[in-house]
């Protein structure tokens, strides 16, 4: 049950929040068939740091980008969705 | 006199409780063990494998052999450690796992042939098909099984609650008083726990002097728990609690619950779990008369309670010797100090170096000798009471759970807590303050007899042939041996086991291996795990704000995920079918209203809104006139069809997407992401609005008139928006038909539908017309040929496969778009829509779709009715190649329900083909 | 006196009458060689059958199964022992089907008691539409010639009488679906015993051996890097379930594949209560009772990707309210122990076993949280593979290139989402 510091709604449990996807495998409407369908498809799925998107379902219900360790269970970073920063 | 016996009078045992029948009292504070020792029980349990006769070895949770069934009925709780119960008036245990009696156990035989029952005898033999394997899987379910379970409900209450402090402290003995005590004069939220009744520890145990006392502590601000019980440790310093507000088998008091699951956050904590004494392994350490030391003095000075009068002590450290001190300040006589070390300091005890303990004697119920080493010599003792004491384990546990290492220390023969990964702290003995040790010698004459796991009966040879069999990791040991694995999780045998591994493979302990430590701490009910949501309360239960509306005509209600909604009404002793038949009747040729509240509803809005769907829709949104809708459906990022329903443009920048209550979630997931994460540049808003919502649908021949005598006006032609009132309350009127007949959705706010739903049930039942639920539903929709998500919409087709191909947006740009280029999603063979029809029989839904008995199936019905008007059956069904086997003959083939149905694949629509009755 | 090499009662009659001193090791420790003609990467109960039937059908001697640690120490050792291959897919159910048919005989063909107990997989169904997914899925066994039987309420009564059969329980029982060949087994005999067969036909099974990166020459597979030195191979096939995608990525392949952790719990032993092995068709829930005693429970996966095997509490308590939801006699009994697998969720749910595009290594993985009943078929096929260079025709739909392709095989239908699954 981690401890998740929500950017809008503070240290929340896990509960409130899913995962949803890596951030590198989000497909936006513009690339290639094949290289969407490459990125759909493949992860890295590291026993270590990965880039990973969460929705705070229960509580503010925004996009958030944590940066975790699949091991520890340790977050490096918690950051609301950017598109600036994170596509 | 021998044999256990309270210190003292008698007159203090006011509680009265019964042991396997037999009256017998006890004071307020005893535990069970306490009392059954004060009774002079002895014989206490029959064990695992071998039903050896067992009594009571430790004070604590870590009692491996007293375990009894209390409590009865509903309340009966099988494998309950006597020591971790406190006796309250009215208690009633037994001992289980033997028959006829306790003192005389069949199961005894067992102990005759124990030496062809080795460690993992049963993967040498019972070989054979399975069916032979199950014959004597029977004899050996029956043996096997400590305590019997209930077999009522349990009446009990449980609760569930959260907490958070910034010092969690486990454990209420002098190291956790002291933590406390401190973090809260630092002005931290301290949360402390204790799993015994009292705080105290070892102070209950020895005359130590508490700097702290619980009033202290609940002035200075801390929160005390106790008979709470930290079970496990988890991510981020979350930490489970279990706390017993009864003890098991005892009614709680009315209104209150029997036990709490405390979920607790801490900014940190401080494990000060002590540490449990380890036995000796020596052949017969599991007879009755056999305690751990630091137990016979937690009898004796706690409970008032001598376990025996004529004592022998082994040990290899120096705390047994307050053990001496205790038993005989209580009248009894230490007949030896068995001492494994060589030299010892001075004491008034008669005291043995360099000896150890060979064998015990005695009966069922009591020890009556102790054979030992004396250096070179065998001497025998005679003794009622062995108290052993082979040093001490730290509690890891928690720290172990959190991810934190465990270091070795030589000198202690002990793991100690290590780094920690999180903010977690040891004190006290859990941090390693205990007595040295030194590593006990190999050699026992009768390894067969030496008990490593009292328990599961694992001893010395099972761990020997475990190593000489090649299972020598620790977890291979532990597997095959079933050693560690039993109700006290290997309190008192990781130990020795890791001892004996290291000993047997030449290496140090820590070389041999670790034990790893998972929760619970110790064992929890399931309905405490459970709360208040087990029974009835597993899974929410959702009503339709018009339910009680429905409920006045007493119908079939249907689960649909978590909702219960109408499937049928029926009337004058109907069966299912013949009431949804009737109202679907009722729908095609007069009228008929149904609730369709839980449609899912997406107000999207805003100057992009136009742009937003038509990257979530497959097919054309933009193009869409203000107060005109459509049909359209949504593909995953897969290119299957994900959802379908309709949009409607209500305004100039202003939308209304419905989609089907299954896919409410998901299509909220989904919507989200296209806004937040694919496009978060378009000006829009999006807002579920599922449950704010009640919605009607009016459909039939008579639907025109019935609304317009309510609203006062024309209802808007096909696919047309409009707002109005009915009954005074504001209505949005969609005209949308999914019955095939001429149709209108009618949305309200939830709280104020009511009238709505009574004004439109007035005026169609006055023309002959009815409500209809989910069934009659069904029969439309399949007749009309409408697909559903989850039946023919299964997440595995695309939209070429169910015909929609037509409606795809050529300009493309939407999500799936992509990845419907595969080339497996083009193929001829794939499943594809089709119709079925039958002139007789019903074709049963879920059937597999044969060319002919005995091929293999070419497809599956996925939806099916009989025709409303008229007779024969009709289906949906995916098929292979489906699109270009027109006409063909098929079988509809339920081997499970016994029926196979000739049917003629057609186009999927059965009813009205040319559309016109839904129409202007 | 001998050793004694085969099991058998009367070497248990021997053994016990010459106190259990002649019993020779179960498996060899043998260091590893300069050489193999095959591979495995994974010493769990897929990859100790498919060395098993390398040696055994294939006749090839010259094979290395490497364990990072003790053998079966991953998810064999961690599932809940079901046995079963009642899936709607033709593809699935005729993979697992075969591997029914494996376990039937396994425990002779090892000579070592895998404890393999056909007292059926029960699915029930709480609604009316429950009643028809599961013939629809049980319509699809049998006419695949796979044992599925509807069974009424009174009859799921009679198989399971402590079920809440009441018509208000939250989850009412309408009747159920059962598979009568299903079962359990004993989850670590499984990977000891396919170990000691393999060992006896050669194979090596180096444990404490962990994989740090392939040697490749020429764009081909030459061998692994290991902590106990580099060892060459003509092929190598990766077995290793949750950790499939680090290993893979040591050859700079990224696989649709992602890690998560699924929880499973027993409760003290109690006396018999609990004959089969129940299941839902709408719940997660499911509830089997070991022959030590014990009920074995599991629910939901955590639903996020992790290597911790380290659980979420609110799944085990979700799985305990369902459980005493479905058979109340349980909410007394005490939960003893819980532990977690990482599960290799692929991206339709359903196994890979296939060529990898880097020549001379495979992959047997993605298997979920269904891997453990599939053993010995899963272990048939990839040995087919490693021997032969081609799929066997049972794992042919299987290919690591169907999700580029579009031929996806996804039993719940639900995408490529792991968490939804």
């Amino acid at each position: 049950m981690m401890r998740i510091d929500c950017p809008h709604c503070g240290p929340r449990g896990q509960v409130e929040f899913s995962y949803e996807r890596t951030l590198d495998s989000v497909v936006t409407l513009d690339m290639e068939p094949a290289v969407a369908v490459a990125r759909l498809y493949a992860r890295t799925n590291p026993r270590g740091l990965d880039d990973e998107l969460w929705r705070h379902g229960l509580g503010c219900r925004q996009w958030l980008v944590l940066r975790r360790h699949r091991v520890t269970h340790a977050i490096e970073s918690v950051a609301a969705f950017d598109p600036a920063v994170h596509r | 006199m021998s044999g256990p016996a309270r210190i003292g009078d008698r007159d203090g045992e006011t509680l009265r409780f019964i042991f396997d029948g037999v009256p017998m009292r006890a004071r307020p504070g005893d535990t069970l063990a306490a009392a059954l020792l004060a009774n002079g029980v002895g014989l206490v349990a029959r064990s695992f494998k071998y039903h050896r006769p067992r009594g009571i070895m430790a004070a604590g949770v870590e009692e491996p052999n007293a375990l009894v069934t209390v409590g009865e009925g509903g309340r009966t709780e099988p494998n309950t450690r006597a020591t971790d119960l406190f006796v309250y008036d009215g208690l009633v245990a037994s001992s289980q796992n033997r028959w006829p009696s306790l003192g005389f156990d069949m199961g005894a035989v067992n102990g005759l042939v124990a030496r062809f029952l080795s460690a993992g005898f049963y993967y040498k033999t019972f070989f054979g098909p399975p069916s032979r394997w199950m014959v004597y899987e029977k004899v050996i379910r029956r043996a096997a099984g400590l305590g019997k379970a209930p077999t009522e409900a349990d009446p009990d209450r449980y609760q569930h609650r959260s907490a958070f402090c910034d010092v969690l402290v486990v454990g209420g003995g002098p190291a956790g008083l002291v933590a406390a005590m401190e973090a809260a004069q630092a002005g931290e939220r301290v949360l402390l726990v204790e799993q015994d009744r009292e705080l105290g520890g070892s102070a209950l145990r020895d005359d130590i002097h508490l700097p702290v006392t619980a009033a202290g502590l609940e002035k200075a601000g801390v929160r005390i728990l106790t008979r709470t019980t930290a079970s496990g440790l988890w991510d981020h310093s979350f930490v489970t609690l279990n706390e017993r507000l009864v003890e098991p088998g005892q009614r709680p008091e009315a209104g209150r619950p029997a036990q709490r699951l405390r979920h607790v956050r801490a900014g940190r904590i401080v494990l000060a779990t002590g540490a449990i004494e380890r036995p000796l392994t020596f052949a017969g350490n599991d007879r009755p008369g056999v305690m751990l030391s630091q137990a016979v003095r937690t009898y004796v000075h706690r409970f008032g309670v001598l376990p025996g009068r004529r004592v022998v002590i082994a040990t290899n450290n120096d705390d047994a010797y307050l053990t001496a001190e205790a038993i005989t300040v209580a009248g009894g006589e230490v007949v030896a100090i068995l001492d494994a070390r060589t030299a010892v300091a001075a004491s008034r005890f008669p005291v043995f170096t360099d000896a150890v303990p060979l064998a015990t004697r005695g009966t069922r119920h009591h020890l009556t000798a102790v054979e030992a080493r004396v250096g070179e010599v065998v001497r025998r003792f005679d003794a009622d009471l062995l108290a052993m004491s082979g040093g001490f384990t730290p509690v890891v546990h928690l720290h172990s759970q959190a991810g934190g290492k465990l270091d070795w220390r030589a000198d202690l023969q002990a793991f100690v807590p290590g780094a920690s990964l999180q903010a977690v702290t040891s004190v006290g003995s859990a941090a390693g303050e205990i007595h040295p040790i030194a590593a006990s010698a190999a050699n026992l004459p009768d390894p067969k007899h030496s008990f490593v796991d009292f328990q599961n009966d694992v001893t010395v040879a099972d761990v020997d042939l475990a190593w000489r069999e090649g299972y020598r990791s620790v977890e291979h040991l532990k597997r095959y041996t079933t050693l560690g694995m039993a109700t006290d999780q290997g309190k008192t045998s990781n130990m020795a086991a890791l001892a004996r591994l290291a000993a047997v493979a030449g290496v140090e302990i820590p070389e041999a291996g670790l034990t790893t430590f998972r929760p619970p701490f110790t064992p929890i009910t399931l309905g405490a795990l459970a709360g208040a949501d087990g029974g009835g309360h597993a899974a929410p239960t959702r009503c339709l704000a018009l339910h009680d509306h429905h409920q006045r005509h007493d119908p079939l209600w249907q689960p649909l995920g978590y909702w219960f909604r109408p499937r049928a009404y029926p009337v004058n002793g109907e069966t299912l079918h013949e009431a949804a038949l009737r109202e679907a009747r009722a729908v095609r040729t007069s009228a008929g209203i149904v609730d369709v509240s839980t449609l899912a509803k997406f107000a999207v809005a805003g100057p992009d809104a136009a742009a937003f769907l038509e990257m979530v829709c497959a097919t054309g949104v933009a193009k869409l006139a203000v107060g005109r809708g459509r049909y359209t459906f949504m593909l995953r990022e897969d290119g299957m069809v994900m959802d379908d329903g309709t949009v409607w443009r209500l305004d100039e920048q202003r939308y209304l997407l419905t989609s089907s209550t299954g896919g409410v979630d998901r299509m909220e997931a989904h919507l989200s992401y296209a806004h937040r994460v694919l496009a978060p540049q378009l000006r829009v808003s999006v807002v579920a609005q599922q449950e704010h919502f009640a919605g009607i649908a009016l459909a039939g021949p008579l639907a025109v008139e019935i609304l317009q005598a309510l609203i006062g006006m024309l209802p808007p032609a096909h696919m047309g928006v409009a707002r109005a009132e009915i009954a005074g309350v504001a209505v949005m009127i969609l005209a949308a038909s999914y019955s095939g007949e001429r149709a209108f959705e009618v949305y309200a706010e939830g709280m104020s539908a009511g009238p709505v739903w009574d004004a439109l049930e007035g005026e169609t039942r006055r023309r002959g017309g009815c409500p209809y639920g989910l069934e009659a539903l069904e029969f439309l929709r399949i007749e009309k040929g409408h697909i559903v998500i989850g039946a023919e919409a299964d997440g595995r087709t695309t939209p070429h496969d169910l015909r929609l191909e037509r409606m795809l947006r050529k300009s493309g740009g939407f999500i799936g778009r992509s990845a419907l280029d595969r080339p497996a999603l083009t193929t001829a063979d794939r499943l594809q829509l089709v119709g079925l029809v039958a002139p007789d029989a019903a074709i049963p839904e879920g059937s597999m779709l044969l060319v002919k008995a005995g091929s293999p199936p070419v497809g599956h019905v996925t939806s099916a009715a009989g025709r409303v008007l008229g007779g024969g059956a009709v289906a949906l069904g995916l098929l292979r190649g489906g699109r270009e086997r027109q006409s063909e003959a098929l079988i509809a083939s339920s081997p499970t329900r016994g029926q196979h149905v000739r049917v003629t694949v057609v186009d999927p629509v059965f009813y009205d083909v040319e559309g016109t009755r839904y129409r202007d | 006196m001998g050793s004694l090499m085969r099991y058998s009662a009367f070497a248990l009659l021997r053994g016990g009458l010459t106190g259990q001193r002649h019993w020779p090791r179960a498996w060899r420790d043998p260091a590893p060689r300069k050489h193999y003609e095959v591979i495995i990467i994974g010493g769990g109960g897929h990859g100790l059958s498919t060395a098993y039937y390398l040696a055994k059908v294939h006749g090839i001697r010259n094979i290395a199964v490497l364990e990072k640690g003790w053998i079966g120490g991953g998810n064999t050792g961690r599932n809940t022992t079901i046995v079963r291959s009642n899936y709607r897919q033709p593809a699935l159910h005729t993979l697992f089907d075969f591997a029914l048919n494996l376990w039937e005989g396994m425990s002779d063909e090892l000579n070592y008691n895998v404890m393999f107990s056909q007292r059926g997989a029960l699915f029930l169904g709480h609604s009316d539409s429950d009643m028809t997914r599961l013939a629809e899925r049980g319509d699809a066994l049998r006419c695949a010639g796979i044992d599925a039987e509807l069974l009424s309420r009174d009859e799921v009564h009679k198989l399971v009488p402590l079920l809440d059969m009441s018509p208000d329980a939250r989850f009412p029982i309408h009747g159920g679906m059962i598979q009568r060949r299903g079962g359990t087994a004993r989850h670590d005999a499984v990977a000891w015993g396919y170990a000691r067969a393999a060992d006896r036909l050669g194979v090596d099974i180096i444990q404490n051996c962990e994989v740090t990166g392939f040697s490749m020459v020429g764009g081909r597979i030459a061998g692994v890097e290991t902590t106990r030195g580099g060892i060459g191979a003509d092929r190598v096939g990766i077995c290793v379930a949750g950790n499939s995608g680090p290993v893979a990525a040591m050859a700079g392949i990224r696989l649709p594949i992602e890690a998560q952790t699924l929880q499973a719990f027993v409760t003290e032993p109690v006396k018999p209560m609990i004959d089969t092995v129940v299941m839902s068709q709408s719940l997660h829930c499911y509830i089997s009772q070991s022959d030590k005693g014990g009920i074995v429970l599991g629910g939901d996966p955590d639903q996020f990707p992790s290597y911790a095997q380290r659980g979420l509490p609110p799944r085990i308590e979700k799985a305990a309210a369902e459980a005493i939801a479905l058979v109340p006699a349980l909410s007394r009994l005490r939960m003893v122990r819980c532990w977690s697998g990482t599960t290799d969720m692929s991206f339709d749910g359903s196994p890979i076993i296939s060529a990898l595009p880097v020549e001379g290594l495979y992959l047997n993985g993605g298997w979920c949280y269904g891997g453990f009943k599939a053993t010995p078929g899963s272990g048939w096929c990839y040995a087919h593979l490693l021997a032969t260079g081609e799929s066997h025709r049972l794992a042919a739909p299987f290919g690591f290139d169907r999700f580029a392709v579009g031929a996806t095989i996804d039993e719940a239908g639900v995408g490529f989402m792991p968490q939804l699954r």
